[in-house]
């Protein structure tokens, strides 16, 4: 069965008939080429194939390609300029030696990405928080935080405002 | 590619239960955190789905005149942990949802799919079962409330009858007001983790003497449950840190823990004893009281 949508990824627009047992992430790597967008466990636990839908971060491995419908898509090729120029998160990973097998690294950009342009503050443990979906299998994590941290210079703040945290802390603590 | 054999949208609920009506096969799909994962793993086959996503009434988050907080069942997890109503009068839950899953899983699961999926683990259930939550099914026929606590009949088993909707979550002011709470989920990770044991604590304090309290535990047996004889205990004890390690003991004998490999029974039970403990503490301040040494 099939059925019709129209969505844009990266600016483009698209509009054609998409199988209702695709996955987003399928329907991205293998119809449309975009293959920045990585499989890992297909099970929404890893976050290899996150893709930004209307600048959220999403799963596109469980995410089915028909709920694309009237979406603006960003993947990791829509995150550089067109001329090719690094964007700032990109750069932060590059600098911060971020990157190792590269594998996570789409997913994590595309979260740092959305955290940026959200012009939120974000506390230390709200930014571990937000990049708790994506697992790294190479780096340890500190060199990502720390890109993280870059990418969100002067967003960063130090209060602890959530109850989750007051008690991790006393966890941490005693 | 999913093993999915039909595919339809509703965009009201009317549409749904109409469509539920004449194809009762149909299964119902809300974030496809469960569903989808259990067809990848084969558990089950040849889905015929009835989307609920574009019913945008459903993901409302409210507080009726009356004062009753209602929760549409397609409010995802992040919604959930931002609404300002439920941070105000009901943070045990926006509590047990910000420590669901991970970032992406949140911003797509439901409430009402963690709820009608059944599981134990459902981290908003503890906290559900400890407000004394109602929920509205709706079928074309028929409109009906149930208590969260006649919902799960089993692992995985909900008392959704054929052509039913789960459609809001309700929970009365006499459940909330005057209450403090505290939710204790307690995992091996502190994301994308499962919980060894959750625990939800609400509780009214007469000055220094409780008034009352209850007590909503996940994985603690088959489906989520309510420690109904340390809530018996409480009313009229003083507040005190014996009273407290009385009813962290009571709640042991409401517990129905089993050994998997996330834990073992007596580990399980350890947990509950100490947890309830715990949360109780907190959950004296959080209703205005002194916190205990
Ligand atoms: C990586 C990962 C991590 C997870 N971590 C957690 C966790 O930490 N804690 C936790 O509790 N869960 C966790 N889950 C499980 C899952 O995300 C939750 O149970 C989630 O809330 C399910 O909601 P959904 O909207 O995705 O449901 P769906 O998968 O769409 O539906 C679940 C079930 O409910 C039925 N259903 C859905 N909506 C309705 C409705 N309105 N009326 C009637 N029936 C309905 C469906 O038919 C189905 O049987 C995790 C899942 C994944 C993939
Ligand atoms: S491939 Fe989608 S989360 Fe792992
Ligand atoms: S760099 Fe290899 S998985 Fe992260």
């Amino acid at each position: 069965m099939f059925k019709r949508i129209a969505f844009s990824v990266n600016g483009k627009a698209f509009n054609f008939e998409v199988d209702i047992r695709e996955s987003l992430l399928e329907m991205l790597r293998n119809r449309l080429g975009y293959t920045g967008t990585k499989k890992g466990c297909g099970v929404g636990e890893c976050g290899a194939c996150s893709v930004l839908i209307d600048g959220v971060p999403f799963d596109s491995c469980i995410y089915l390609a028909v709920w694309a419908d009237g979406k603006e898509i960003t993947t990791i090729e829509g995150v550089a300029s067109k001329s090719g120029e690094l964007s700032e998160v990109q750069k932060a990973f590059v600098d911060e030696g971020a990157v190792q097998c590269g594998f996570c690294t789409p997913g994590l950009v595309l979260t740092t990405t959305a955290l940026a342009g959200s012009g939120k503050e974000y506390t230390q443990d709200e930014l571990k928080r937000e990049l708790s979906g994506h697992l790294c299998r190479c780096t340890g994590y500190q060199s990502i935080l720390k890109a993280a941290e870059k990418s969100l210079e002067g967003h960063i703040c130090t209060c602890v405002d959530s109850p989750h945290y007051k008690q991790q802390h006393e966890r941490n603590e005693g | 590619m999913y093993d999915i054999i039909g595919y339809c949208e509703a965009e009201t609920v009317s549409e749904a239960t109409a469509l539920l009506a004449q194809n009762p096969n149909l299964r119902l799909i809300a974030g496809g955190t469960d569903v989808l994962i259990k067809m990848h793993g084969g558990q089950i086959e040849a889905v015929e789905l009835l989307s609920l996503r574009k019913i945008k009434s459903l993901a409302e988050i409210r507080k009726a005149e009356d004062g009753t907080v209602v929760i549409g069942a397609m409010a995802t997890f992040t919604k959930v942990f931002n609404d300002p109503i439920l941070r105000e009068v009901i943070p045990i839950l926006t509590e047990a949802a910000i420590s669901m899953g991970g970032p992406q899983i949140r911003n797509i699961a439901t409430i009402g799919g963690n709820v009608c999926n059944g599981a134990t683990s459902a981290d908003s259930a503890s906290s559900l079962f400890a407000l004394n939550a109602q929920l509205k099914l709706v079928s074309q026929q028929s409109e009906r409330l149930v208590p969260i606590r006649e919902f799960y009949l089993g692992p995985g088993r909900v008392a959704l009858k054929p052509g039913e909707i789960l459609t809001e979550i309700h929970i009365s002011p006499a459940d909330y007001q005057g209450f403090g709470g505290q939710y204790i989920k307690f995992a091996m990770r502190e994301a994308m983790d499962i919980a060894t044991l959750a625990v939800s604590v609400v509780c009214k304090l007469h000055g220094k003497t409780f008034e009352e309290v209850r007590i909503g535990l996940g994985v603690a047996g088959p489906t989520p449950l309510r420690c109904l004889e340390a809530e018996v205990y409480a009313p009229g004890k003083d507040v005190s840190v014996e009273s407290v390690a009385e009813i962290g003991k009571l709640a042991v004998n409401s517990a129905k823990a089993r050994t998997s490999w996330r834990a073992s029974k007596d580990y399980r039970e350890h947990l509950v004893e100490e947890l309830v403990q715990r949360a109780l503490k907190t959950a004296i301040v959080n209703a205005g009281g002194e916190q205990l040494v």
